[in-house]
C-alpha cells in the first residue's frame, strides 16, 4: 500500500499530524519524526525545524507515512546540516533516493536586480519598444503597398466583398454613436461658447465658433478617437486570435496572401469610411449646435444656417476630406500591425488591442496638430 | 504558534484527511454508467474497476468515449445515469464543498494539451493546486517544491521561470504532468500522455510515468493510443467498444479473448511491432 512508513509502535486512534522530538546529542540535535510526514499534515514542522542548531540525526523510525513533500523537507536537512537519516522505510527510502540528487540549479525565479536597475531597464525596454513599435507600423506600411502593387500587377481584382464588409461594420453600424456623440458635443461647443462669449455682447458668435471647429476640426478628431476604439481594436483582435489559432499561417501555406485577403480590405474599408464619417460627424455636431442657438440664443435655423455659408471657407471643408482618408488609413495598419504582432498567448491579444487603440489615437493626434500647422502656414485660415 | 493556533490546525488537518486512499482496494468503481449527448450514447452500462496502485490503460477507437470517460470520474462531465465511486465517494453525491475538495486533493489530472496557464511560468503554475489547498506555505518552501517537481518530471533546470509559449511539447506535457503531481495526488489522471511526442520523447515518457507510479505509490488511469505505452507502463488494460468496456486484463489475457476489435487492435501491424519490440526487449534484459 502507498506511503505508509513501518509503524510498529503506534497504536493510533486518530491520525496524527506531522511533528517531532529533540534531544541533544554530542554534534547536534537528535530528531524524532513522528506521525504523518506528509503535505497536508506538515503544520509547523518545518518553521520548527528551522530554529534548531545543528542537526545530527533524523530518525523516520515512528512516522506513519511520508510523501514527497515530507521526503523534500529531510532531504533539505540533511543537505543544510549533514544530517543522517536513520530508521527510514523502504518506501521512505525509495522516496528519499528520487529527491536526493542536486536541484541547486533548479531555478523558479528569474533573478532579482535592485529596484533602481529595474526601474531603469523598464524605462530603456519602453523606449526602446515604442521606437521599434513606429518603425514596425512603417515596415508594416510599406508591406502593406507591396502588397497592393502585387495584386495590382498581377491584375487580381480587390476583394470588393471583403471591403463592403467592413464598411458595414466600420462605417454604417458606427453611425448612431458617432451620430449622437457628435450632436452633444455641438450642443457643449455652443452652450461654453455661448457663455464666454455673452461676456463681451458678442453671442452671435457662437456660430463661428461652432461651425469653423466641428467642420475642421473636431468632427473628424472626435470620429476617429471613435473609429480606432471600435474598428482599431476589432481589427487588432480578430487578426490576433486568427495568429493565435494558427488560421494566418494556414492560410500562407495554402498560398492565400493574409496581407491581400486579410489586411488591405480592413485597411481600405477604414480609409475610405473615414471621410464619410467625418462629413457626416460635422453635419450632426452643427446640427447641435444649432439646436442650441435655436432654442438658447432664440435664433431660427435659417439664419443659423445663412450665418453658416458666409463664415465658413471652403478650405475647412478641403481640409477635413484631406485629413480623414489619412487618419482611417492610420487607424487601419495599426490595427493591423498590432493584430499581426500576436505571437504567444490569449494576454497578448488584449495587450496588442489595446496597444493599437493607444497608439493609433496618439498618432491621429500627432498627425492632426502637423496638420494644422501645415494648412495655416500655406494660408488657409 | 501558540497552542490555540496549533489545535486548530491540527482540527483542519483531521477533517481534510477523510478519504485515506491506502484503505481502499479500488481507486475506481464505476457501475452502470451511461453518458449521452443529446441522441448520441456514448456510454451505456459501462462498468469499470481500477485496483489502488496499478496503471490502468484505457483504449479503445476514436469516438468510444475514452476522454468522456475521465472527465466523468472528475466531475467535468455529469454522466446520465450511473454511479462512479472514487475511493469510496460519488462525487455528485457529496453534499458539502469540504468533501469534494477533499477527495479533488486526492487526484492530478493531466490534460492532452497540457492545459497549462499560460499567464503563469511552469513553476507558478506548479504552486496553483498548492496555494489553492494550502494557503499557509510559505514561499520559500513552495518555491523548493516547484523546483523539485520540476526536476522530478525530467525537465531542464532552466524551466523553471519559462512561460508555456516558450516550451516545446514534449516539455509541456512534462509541465503539465509536474501540476498535476502537485499535490502528491495517490490517483494520477492521464490523457494520452505521449500523443504528439516523437518515438525517442514517447519512450522516455513512459518510462517516466513507471517510474513516479513506482516511486510515489501511484495508481494510474491512461488513456492512450500508443501500443508501446500499454506494453512498457500498463499493469492492466481496459478496452472500450460498443458503449461499455468490453474487456479488462493483462495483454496476454486480452490476446486470448476472441472478439475482433481487440484481435485487429493488437495483432495489427502496429500492434505486432510492439509487442515484438516488448519481447526483443525483455530477452536483451535476461541477457545483460
Amino acid at each position: 500500500m502507498p506511503f505508509q512508513g513501518k509503524s510498529s509502535n503506534v497504536l493510533r486512534t486518530m491520525v496524527a499530524s506531522a511533528d517531532f522530538e529533540h534531544s541533544e546529542g554530542a554534534s547536534g540535535a537528535e530528531v524524532r519524526f513522528s506521525g504523518r510526514l506528509t503535505l497536508a499534515r506538515l503544520g509547523d514542522v518545518p518553521t520548527r525545524l528551522g530554529e534548531l542548531g545543528p542537526i545530527s540525526t533524523l530518525d523516520l523510525s515512528s512516522i506513519d507515512r511520508i510523501d514527497t513533500v515530507g521526503a523534500w523537507i529531510v532531504t533539505r536537512t540533511v543537505n543544510e546540516h549533514g544530517a543522517k537519516v536513520i530508521g527510514a522505510s523502504d518506501e521512505a527510502r525509495r522516496l528519499l533516493d528520487a529527491l536526493a540528487s542536486d536541484k541547486s540549479e533548479y531555478r523558479v525565479h528569474n533573478d532579482r536586480r535592485p529596484a533602481w536597475l529595474r526601474m531603469l531597464d523598464q524605462i530603456g525596454t519602453a523606449s526602446r519598444s515604442i521606437w521599434h513599435e513606429l518603425l514596425g507600423i512603417v515596415d508594416f506600411f510599406g508591406a502593406m503597398i507591396i502588397a497592393l502593387g502585387i495584386q495590382i500587377r498581377a491584375r487580381r481584382r480587390l476583394r470588393w466583398n471583403a471591403i463592403v464588409t467592413r464598411f458595414q461594420t466600420v462605417g454604417l453600424d458606427a453611425l448612431p454613436i458617432i451620430g449622437l456623440m457628435s450632436f452633444l458635443i455641438g450642443i457643449v461647443i455652443a452652450q461654453q461658447g455661448a457663455v464666454q462669449l455673452r461676456q463681451f455682447g458678442l453671442e452671435v458668435f457662437t456660430i463661428n465658433l461652432v461651425g469653423r471647429a466641428s467642420i475642421r476640426e473636431l468632427g473628424l478628431l472626435m470620429t476617429a478617437i471613435m473609429v480606432a476604439g471600435r474598428s482599431g481594436s476589432a481589427f487588432a483582435a480578430q487578426i490576433g486570435t486568427m495568429k493565435l489559432t494558427e488560421e494566418i499561417d494556414a492560410m500562407r501555406t495554402i498560398g492565400v496572401s493574409p496581407m491581400e485577403a486579410i489586411v488591405l480590405p480592413r485597411v481600405a474599408a477604414a480609409t475610405i469610411t473615414m471621410p464619410l464619417l467625418g462629413f457626416y460627424a460635422s453635419i450632426c455636431a452643427i446640427m447641435g449646435g444649432g439646436a442650441f442657438v435655436w432654442v438658447g440664443l432664440d435664433m431660427p435655423p435659417l439664419t443659423y444656417i445663412q450665418r453658416l455659408r458666409e463664415i465658413i471657407p471652403m478650405t475647412d471643408f478641403w481640409i477635413m476630406l484631406i485629413k480623414a482618408p489619412v487618419f482611417g488609413l492610420l487607424i487601419g495598419v495599426t490595427g493591423c500591425y498590432e493584430g499581426m504582432q500576436v505571437r504567444q498567448n490569449a494576454e497578448e491579444v488584449g495587450k496588442r488591442t489595446t496597444s493599437a487603440v493607444v497608439a493609433a489615437i496618439f498618432l491621429v493626434i500627432v498627425l492632426d496638430a502637423m496638420f494644422a500647422v501645415f494648412f495655416s502656414s500655406i494660408g488657409w485660415n | 504558534m501558540s497552542d490555540e493556533t496549533r489545535a486548530e490546525i491540527q482540527e483542519e488537518l483531521a477533517a481534510a484527511d477523510a478519504v485515506r486512499p491506502e484503505k481502499f482496494d479500488y481507486a475506481i468503481r464505476i457501475r452502470g454508467l451511461r453518458n449521452q449527448f443529446g441522441e448520441a450514447v456514448i456510454h451505456e452500462g459501462l462498468d469499470l474497476d481500477v485496483r489502488s496502485g496499478e496503471i490502468l490503460g484505457v483504449v479503445g477507437g476514436s469516438g468510444t468515449g475514452k476522454s468522456v470517460l475521465m472527465r466523468s470520474i472528475v466531475g467535468l462531465q455529469t454522466p446520465a445515469a450511473g454511479e462512479i465511486e472514487v475511493y469510496g465517494k460519488t462525487l455528485d453525491t457529496i453534499a458539502n464543498e469540504e468533501e469534494s475538495r477533499d477527495l479533488r486533493r486526492r487526484w492530478g489530472v493531466m490534460f492532452q494539451g497540457g492545459a497549462l496557464f499560460s499567464t503563469l511560468s511552469v513553476a507558478e503554475n506548479i504552486q496553483v493546486p498548492l496555494r489553492e489547498y494550502y494557503p499557509r506555505l510559505d514561499q520559500q518552501l513552495l518555491d523548493e517544491i516547484a523546483a523539485y517537481k520540476v526536476a522530478m518530471v525530467g525537465l531542464p533546470p532552466d524551466a523553471g521561470p519559462k512561460f508555456p509559449a516558450e516550451l516545446s511539447g514534449g516539455m509541456v506535457k512534462r509541465a503539465g504532468l509536474a501540476r498535476a503531481l502537485a499535490l502528491d495526488p495517490a490517483l494520477l489522471f492521464l490523457d494520452e500522455p505521449t500523443a504528439g511526442l516523437d518515438p525517442i520523447g514517447a519512450a522516455k515518457f513512459d518510462e517516466l510515468i513507471r517510474e513516479l507510479a513506482d516511486t510515489m505509490g501511484l495508481t494510474v488511469f491512461l488513456i492512450t493510443h500508443d501500443l508501446d505505452t500499454l506494453y512498457a507502463t500498463c499493469d492492466r488494460v481496459a478496452v472500450l467498444a460498443e458503449k461499455k468496456v468490453i474487456a479488462v486484463g493483462t495483454i496476454p489475457e486480452l490476446l486470448a479473448t476472441e472478439h475482433p476489435w481487440i484481435q485487429d487492435y493488437f495483432n495489427g501491424p502496429r500492434g505486432r511491432a510492439a509487442a515484438g519490440c516488448n519481447i526483443a526487449a525483455e530477452r536483451q534484459d535476461r541477457k545483460s
